[in-house]
């Protein structure tokens, strides 16, 4: 471990431990992105039911679980710390206040936006995880398709959760604090890893860009439709 | 034209600061440091204690002058120094606000003047190359290529000034010390300490009590030599690798 311990230690250790979970955590969003889009193929959540019985079966995605929660509470603990310590390296307050003249708001913002994102997080899981993983067996009730095949309906879950429409307005504002968390956080990574070149790092930029956008613009979807009814 | 300012008055770094406000006229070719040597002359013709501000060079080679100026360190024009910042910059009538560098590891020693000592000991702490001591060494008897100068010299720009530091949100000094690393760690002259340097330098930036980088850009969008962003990457790619071979 000694080798290791200036990642909980030195200002640059602490940093790479937010750049490495950071991006595990943007792996895991695009996987949870695609699963959730399948919703949208509006075949009575055939397809995702099945994609969700694969998640919760196979024991790949089991342990790769484990890994996901301790990349989750390395990132949120590393950045509560970073926050709240960085913060008090200017005892003294500037008076003049320049704006967004020199970085964006998002950027100075992060603490903020991931506490949102965290708050979110904590009913989401209380939400859908819980209820499909300790939940007693088919108790979200289950479906048999055309097919023959049965399995529990979290697309009913779902649709259960979203005809309230306070939970549907903290979703999309769960959206909105990720796509501006993720539009620093995906290339801020990069930097911290030292990629920073005059070719790669415009390319870098744009897919964190479109990444920020299409994400979590999917995820903000889903609960807006099921709500409205669009897709049943 | 008539200035209205704002300026930072501290008699000693343990006394509580306040604001006083103090109106010059100014000509718009003045340099901003020249308007404070105006206001100055007014203070002690009466009487009054004349404000205390760093300046040497006066022609943004020093890295001496330090002013945050209506919240911007070195004021509102991209890469200059206060001292290169002129009047004509602002408008008749305007009130600007002037504060010192304000971080923890730059304490103030009087009204704009700041401490910035911290600096100092982590250049020490291995900011250097150590060389034989003897006759002079033929400056072409170590081939660099034409584009590792230039870019070890664009870092070598840093007039560790501290702007960085004063407009990061974490008062972090990593485009500072980036700047020095790169400089070091590109060229030959710099290989044998590379990576006992980079991690003594970072060592001595934490126990200055400088915060962590979060890369919001803010440093390098206000640093006067305009020192890329870049110098920070490089300095996480020299320290990753010195801890990982057990530095």
């Amino acid at each position: 471990m000694g080798v290791l311990s200036f990642l909980f230690s030195s200002s640059l250790g602490r940093k790479l431990v937010m750049a490495v979970t950071g991006i595990a955590l943007i792996a895991f969003l695009l996987v949870h992105c695609l699963i959730n889009a399948m919703v949208l193929l509006n075949d009575g959540g055939q397809t995702f039911n099945e994609a969700a019985r694969f998640m919760a079966e196979n024991p790949f995605i089991r342990i790769s679980e484990i890994l996901l929660f301790v990349g989750f509470l390395l990132h949120i603990a590393q950045g509560l710390y970073l926050t709240f310590d960085n913060r008090k390296r200017r005892a003294a307050k500037y008076t003049g206040n320049p704006g967004n003249a020199n970085s964006k708001w998002y950027s100075r913002s992060m603490g903020f936006l991931g506490t949102i994102i965290l708050i979110f997080l904590v009913l989401h899981l209380k939400h859908f995880w819980v209820v499909s993983r300790f939940h007693a067996p088919h108790a979200l009730g289950e479906i048999t398709y055309a097919n023959g095949d049965t399995m529990e309906n979290l697309f009913l879950e779902m649709a259960s959760v979203f005809t309230n429409p306070i939970a549907v307005v903290i979703y999309v504002l769960g959206c909105f604090s990720l796509a501006y968390h993720l539009l620093h956080g995906f290339s801020s990574a990069f930097q911290t890893f030292g990629v920073n070149h005059k070719s790669y790092t415009p390319i870098i930029a744009s897919v964190g860009a479109a990444f920020s956008i299409i994400v979590p613009l999917i995820f903000a979807i889903i609960p807006v439709v099921m709500h409205f009814g669009i897709i049943k | 034209m008539n200035i209205n300012l704002k300026v930072w008055r501290q008699r000693n770094q343990n006394s509580e600061g306040r604001f006083e406000e103090y109106k010059v006229q100014a000509s718009p070719d003045m340099s901003f440091l020249e308007m404070f040597d105006v206001l100055n002359e007014q203070l002690i013709e009466d009487g009054k204690d004349p404000v205390a501000f760093d300046h040497d060079c006066r022609e943004g080679i020093c890295g001496m002058c330090s002013m945050v100026i209506n919240g911007r360190p070195h004021g509102p024009k991209q890469g200059v120094t206060t001292c290169q910042l002129h009047m004509r910059s602002f408008s008749e009538g305007d009130t600007i606000v002037v504060e010192p560098w304000r971080a923890n590891a730059f304490p103030v020693i009087k009204d704009l003047s700041v401490n910035r000592g911290a600096f100092d000991r982590i250049i020490a702490s291995g900011g250097y190359v150590s060389v034989n001591t003897g006759n002079a060494v033929d400056a072409n008897s170590i081939l660099i290529p034409k584009e590792v100068a230039d870019e070890a010299f664009e870092a070598a720009t840093c007039i560790g000034c501290g702007a960085c530091v004063s407009a990061c949100k974490n008062a972090s000094a990593m485009l500072f010390v980036g700047a020095k690393v790169t400089q070091l760690s590109m060229l030959p002259q710099g290989q044998p300490e590379r990576q006992a340097r980079v991690v003594a330098m970072v060592n001595q930036m934490d126990a200055e009590g400088f915060g962590a980088c979060t890369n919001t850009g803010a440093c390098a969008a206000e640093c006067p030599k305009q020192i890329p962003l870049s110098v920070i990457a490089n300095l996480n790619r020299e320290y990753y690798k010195a801890k990982l071979n057990g530095k």
